[in-house]
């Protein structure tokens, strides 16, 4: 099942015969001109690695989505006219809601599988946005938005912002008290826009909130309009997936001109259907055994309740958690206007960091110089600054992350809440610095083990006595194979500073110098084949002494 | 004094008679004592007419359970030390409350009290309860009429929502307050306690009195309150009931955890 073929970029020619699917496919091909399609796609190359999987897993969910939303919108009303519940869920029965409350709770106890296709609607939306995350990390820690792929990382990123304005729309629409806890944050948000934030607050909901025109508009952007740009962004970005081809990991034969791995004619495509169904299959039994947004308990929305243990979905928390985690009091007054800072600044700074992930390509490549197209994805390790500055974002957004379920952590632990919110904002400034430092550390520390082992091989345990006495411990050595994983990464060095054509420096490149001199700075270069050549000479790497791993300093 | 009027009609009664034994006084002393004795246990305690030798015997039981168990931080005369509040006027409600779900006697101080089991049998945790109310007035132990769960659920999750959701959250999982304190989880408490905390107010909890809450919609809660006991999710397990935040964490443990599983055999080679 493992038929590895080799792809040139560039494309196959398929070759021609007579059979009855040839003659049926002829018949379709003359009207449609399918076959360029099919040479392109049916061709297609995956290399395997799990990791490399993680995209189908958004796109499986996201189709999950769509068949249950549509199930979901046959019986929805996205509606906010008062109604009074008489379905089947007794603490609720007799109260008055709004009718999207209403048609929620009629849909999940009262139609048949309507709970179930909720649940399952909700899981995947969840484990959409989660594998998007998760493809978004390995894409980056690889380096695979390099040059040719940056555009595609753009998109990609769009699509993570689609998915969670969808997710947020969604989970909206209910009308239950903990969406509409939700939504009064969202209008808190944007009422601290400065100046522009009332008249902006008024324009979505249609006057102070909540009226009774944001379910409605919030149905119409999560059905309609978000998930035609969704699709169609999704549509671009696996078109340019099959025009620039996938990443690859180094190994023999894999270079930098080529894709190996499955063709997606005829095992690759069985094998992504088959995942199709397991992926539907975790979500459906998640949905079946785990109640997720229970409604019923939340009751309908009122301004003046609110829930302990309130918080969003779980891709929105990194929001929540930055306005738990702001200072109180920040802010002031000029003449009438208030200054929410307290508000705005978790927005900018919000905004700031989602905008510095979806521009990093092109900012990692003007600072490397680098404008070559890459094909062959890194190991983490050996783009030791890329994958610190990395680990410095994730743990940036992990502890506004918990930073949302502050008060869960108080309680479950038996800690104050104050002492949980300050040890927080603490790590919030210092973790990402700390992990930045460490990660640094440990890929340099990693690279230098795996140049040892390439020059020198394993140390067997094997203590050998030479004739003269003297005492070895004879190393074993790797095959090309195994060495071709450990050597064949790219060596960078900092971008000289140079003078223009005019012979000056402007400040610019002088900025981008000291931001090359930082990114490469520290690093370990490959085993050159010179290096192996003289090691095996030396008598395979049987004596130790003083390895050959050097750590080159920038600064010359 | 009410004593006083009462002696006096029985202490002249005899003096009308004439002729009598010697041993007449004496009897006529001793029953004089016995109806005064009666007379002032009728009077002074609370207000449920129903005073017997019993009750008394059971007031006795609560004084000396106090002395050995309470007094030591609330005071001999239950006015308080700097380690505990004053318990004149608490009333028997918050006894019974705070012994019988092992709060006190506290086991050490923090934050505030966890629930813990009582160290008294219920006939105990009465006599204290009966002695301390027969201090000074307060919330008197609820009526059953209100404990049966046989009030209106709908309405009763919605008072829950309104004036309890805040703390307990709205499936009554608990929360978190300020500086370590928090608000329990009410799964699996009692009718008779879930009444009672409303009504006193325990530790950090205000008191929702008849005023705020009528006894007959305080029944609507607790009714709400045992239909989430008696009914299972109907969305399956419910992961503690602590809405988004262990969604999330199962999400990405268990389902992108299985999923990434999956991918990993997917791409496995052959050995």
């Amino acid at each position: 099942m493992t038929t590895t073929t080799s792809e040139t970029r560039g494309g196959a020619v398929v070759p021609e015969r007579k059979s009855v699917t040839q003659t049926t496919a002829n018949w379709i091909d003359e009207r449609t001109s399918i076959s360029g399609l099919v040479r392109e796609l049916g061709r297609k190359i995956f290399p395997d690695h799990w990791s490399f999987m993680l995209g189908e897993v958004a796109l499986y969910s996201f189709i999950v989505i769509l068949l249950t939303g549509t199930f979901l919108t046959f019986f929805f009303q996205a509606s906010m006219a008062e109604v009074t519940y008489d379905g089947s869920y007794l603490p609720l029965k007799g109260i008055d809601m709004s009718a999207a409350m209403s048609s929620t709770l009629h849909l999940s106890f009262d139609i048949r599988g309507g709970l179930l296709m909720r649940q399952i609607h909700h899981w995947a939306a969840l484990l959409f946005v989660a594998s998007i995350g998760l493809h978004m990390l390995r894409i980056f820690f690889t380096g695979a938005f390099r040059k040719p792929r940056e555009l595609n990382w753009v998109i990609g990123f769009v699509l993570f912002i689609l998915a969670l304005a969808e997710g947020f729309t969604g989970y909206s629409l209910p009308d239950d008290l903990l969406s509409g806890n939700g939504l009064r944050i969202i209008d808190g948000l944007v009422k601290g826009i400065p100046v522009i934030g009332t008249f902006t607050s008024y324009l979505l909901f249609g006057g102070e909130f909540p009226g009774t025109a944001i379910v409605g508009r919030l149905y119409t952007l999560h059905i309609l309009l978000l998930p035609a740009i969704l699709v169609a962004a999704l549509g671009v970005h696996l078109l340019l997936l099959v025009i620039n081809k996938h990443t690859q990991f180094a190994g023999p034969g894999k270079t930098n001109d080529n894709v190996v791995g499955v063709p997606i004619m005829p095992v690759f495509a069985a094998k992504a259907g088959g995942f199709f169904f397991i992926v539907f299959g975790v979500i459906v039994l998640m949905a079946t055994f785990f109640t997720i947004n229970p409604v019923w308990l939340y009751g309908p929305y009122d301004p003046s309740p609110i829930s302990a243990g309130t918080q969003p979905d779980w891709y929105i928390g990194f929001a929540d958690g930055a306005l738990r985690l702001v200072p109180s009091g920040l802010g002031f007054q000029i003449g009438d206007f208030t200054f929410a800072l307290n508000v705005f600044l978790p927005i900018v700074v919000l905004g700031l960091f989602i905008v510095l992930v979806a521009i990093y390509p092109f900012i990692e490549s003007w600072v490397t110089g680098d404008k070559r197209e890459h094909h062959i994805a890194d190991r983490p390790r050996n783009a030791p600054t890329r994958t610190a500055i990395g680990a410095a974002g994730v743990v940036f957004y992990a502890v506004l992350w918990a930073a949302a379920s502050s008060d869960l952590i108080a309680t479950h632990f038996s800690l104050t809440v104050e002492g949980v919110i300050l040890t927080l904002q603490i790590l919030l400034i210092v973790g990402p610095i700390i992990a930045y430092l460490v990660t640094k550390r440990l890929c340099i520390g990693l690279q230098k083990k795996d140049r040892e082992i390439a020059l020198h091989g394993y140390e067997s345990g094997r203590i050998v006595r030479l004739p003269g006495g003297e005492y070895i411990e004879v190393h074993e050595q790797l095959t090309d194979y195994e060495r071709w994983r450990l050597v064949s990464f790219e060596d960078y060095k900092p971008l000289m500073l140079r003078p223009n054509a005019k012979g000056q420096i402007s400040p610019l490149e002088r900025a981008r110098s000291v931001l090359s001199g930082w990114f490469f700075e520290d690093r370990i270069t490959p085993v050159t084949t010179h290096e192996l050549e003289q090691q095996h000479h030396a008598g395979h790497g049987a004596l130790e002494g003083d390895s050959g791993t050097e750590i080159e300093s920038g600064h010359h | 004094m009410r004593k006083s009027t009462d002696i006096s009609p029985l202490a002249r009664k005899p003096r009308k008679t004439g002729r009598r034994s010697p041993l007449a006084s004496i009897a006529l002393i001793l029953i004089g004592l016995v109806a005064t004795g009666g007379a002032y246990a009728l009077f002074s305690t609370t207000a449920s007419a129903s005073t017997t030798a019993a009750n008394q015997q059971l007031l006795t039981e609560g004084s000396k359970l106090f002395q050995a168990n309470c007094a030591t931080c609330h005071g001999m005369n239950l006015e308080g030390t700097q380690q505990a509040p004053s318990l004149l006027g608490v009333g028997a409600a918050s006894v019974q409350f705070q012994v019988s779900t092992g709060r006190m006697p506290a086991a050490a101080s923090g934050p505030q009290e966890e629930e813990k089991p009582s160290q008294f049998t219920d006939q105990q945790t009465l006599a204290l309860a009966e002695f301390v109310g027969s201090k000074a007035v307060g919330p008197g132990i609820p009526s059953k009429q209100y404990l049966g769960g046989t009030g209106n659920a709908a309405k009763g999750a919605e008072l829950f929502r309104i004036n309890c959701a805040m703390c307990h959250n709205v499936a009554g999982a608990g929360g978190a307050l300020t500086e370590g304190k928090y608000a329990p989880s009410l799964s699996g408490v009692s009718a008779l306690h879930a009444y009672e905390a409303m009504i006193t107010g325990p530790q950090n909890m205000p008191v929702f009195n008849d005023a705020n809450i009528t006894p007959s919609q305080k029944a609507d809660i607790i009714t709400y309150l045992k239909y989430l006991d008696k009914n299972p999710s109907p969305g399956g397990l419910d992961l503690g009931n602590l809405g988004p935040v262990s969604e999330g964490l199962f999400l990405w443990i268990f389902g992108l955890g299985a999923i990434v599983g999956v991918t990993i055999w997917l791409t496995a080679k052959a050995n």
